[in-house]
């Protein structure tokens, strides 16, 4: 039987020496993913922090087979180990897991992702939401909270951060029908399961998880986990899943907290006014609302 | 650091080779675990993003960046983050 710590296998696929920052939030998630998927795995991953700092030539921090191609690719690479798999008669045996950061899955991934989707291609897929292109130097991306400062959203006299709310994106997945969860490094065993469960779905299953990264929020290195812990208690990132799509809440968060607790902490929101964490607030609400009666009427979300 | 010799497609050809490289420099505050305190429940070992605190739950200064994950998510404070000395 495999050994575990509070229900954790203790084997390690992800190995020390990567040059993530101190602190981060991916290199954390990979870990974990890796440790769900096991060792008769094949991943994927998109141009991103987690490639860049896994794969310093000639380096490598993994210890299952590993394939790079492109930023906005993974997906395509990935439908690609799914059709020879299967016509070698080894897909039964083989886990395919993805990993793209969110640049490389709401915006330039998009289609390569949509389409494979759109084909029943059969591969788990894990969205590291740090809500930014932090690789190059932190942009805005279509995860990027509303308000949050970046390179590209500079909060000063014309802006205030960014000016749009996050994209849907796991709704997108569950309109293509397949297996969708969200996930938050505060519960590793929680995001565990729902890697293993994406990896044996029989088609395309989409994990997003919450990543919280010290050097593009502006928060210090030892807060990653309270951080993360703070987006699930304040509602800013809820976790469910959508199968068939039905969503079903995974937790609720025990009490209230405003979200101020959670931007309070990060130098990306350090310019909101009170209008504008009250905006937050009521998107925070009208979301959870619909979450809620999501999952209370049993239809599918799309 | 010498120029290494190009592979084929640049495939890499060790599993897990960074390793070699020694992370533990980057830290100026190490974490230092007081094992009257620790009760071993495990929650330093889950969280640290560079794998550097071992079953035992003993710090791995080779590796360990000392981000201070550790030493903030210990529910019984048995961690303490102490500065770095040349
Ligand atoms: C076609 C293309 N455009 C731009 C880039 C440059 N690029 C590399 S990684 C990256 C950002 C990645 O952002 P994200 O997907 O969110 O991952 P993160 O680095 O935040 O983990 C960009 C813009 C590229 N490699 N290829
Ligand atoms: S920039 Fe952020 S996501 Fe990238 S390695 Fe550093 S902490 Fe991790
Ligand atoms: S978190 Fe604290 S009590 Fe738990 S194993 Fe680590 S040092 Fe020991
Ligand atoms: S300080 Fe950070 S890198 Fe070092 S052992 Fe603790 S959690 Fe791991
Ligand atoms: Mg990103």
């Amino acid at each position: 039987m495999e050994k575990t710590i509070a229900g954790i296998s203790t084997e390690e696929f992800f190995a020390s020496g990567h040059r993530a920052c101190a602190g981060c939030g991916v290199a954390l998630a990979a870990r974990h993913a890796l440790k769900a998927a096991g060792k008769n795995t094949i991943v994927v991953t998109a141009t991103s922090c987690l490639e860049v700092f896994s794969t310093p030539y000639p380096e490598t921090s993994w210890r299952v087979p590993w394939i790079h191609g492109a930023f906005e690719n993974a997906a395509a690479i990935a439908s690609g180990i799914d059709r020879a798999l299967k016509t070698l008669g080894k897909r039964k045996d083989t886990n395919l897991l993805v990993f793209g950061g969110d640049g490389g899955t709401f915006d330039i991934g998009l289609q390569a992702l949509s389409g494979a989707a759109e084909r029943d291609q059969n591969f788990c897929y894990v969205c590291l939401d740090n809500a930014a292109y932090m690789n190059t130097g932190i942009q805005r991306s279509g995860a990027t909270p509303k308000y949050a400062s970046t390179t590209t959203s500079p909060a000063g006299k014309i802006i205030h951060g960014k000016t749009e709310f996050k994209k849907p994106m796991p709704f997108i997945m569950a309109a293509h029908g397949a297996y969708v969860a969200t996930a938050n490094i505060t519960f590793p065993l929680d995001f565990i399961n729902k890697v293993k469960k994406g990896l044996a779905f029989d088609g395309p299953a989409y994990i997003q998880v919450y990543v919280p990264c010290p050097t593009g929020w502006k928060f210090a290195n030892n807060l990653t986990i309270d951080i993360a812990k703070l987006a699930f208690e304040t509602k800013i990132t809820p976790l469910y899943e959508i199968e068939k799509g039905i969503l079903t809440i995974s937790r609720k968060p025990a009490k209230e907290i405003p979200v101020k607790e959670y931007l309070k902490l990060q130098g990306r929101f350090k310019h909101v006014t009170d209008d504008e964490i009250r905006d937050i607030q009521q998107h925070v609400n009208n979301e959870w609302k619909r979450l809620l009666e999501l999952e209370k009427n049993k239809s599918r979300v799309c | 650091m010498k120029k290494p010799k190009i592979t084929v497609g640049a495939v890499i050809e060790e599993p897990g080779s960074t390793i070699k490289n020694k992370t533990g420099g980057w830290r100026s505050f190490r974490p230092v675990r007081d094992k009257k305190k620790c009760t071993k429940c495990g929650l330093c070992w889950q969280f640290c993003p560079d794998n550097a605190i071992n079953e035992n739950f003993d710090v791995n200064y080779d590796y360990c960046k000392g981000c201070g994950i550790c030493a903030n998510i210990c529910p019984f404070k048995a961690i303490k983050m102490v500065k770095e000395e040349k």
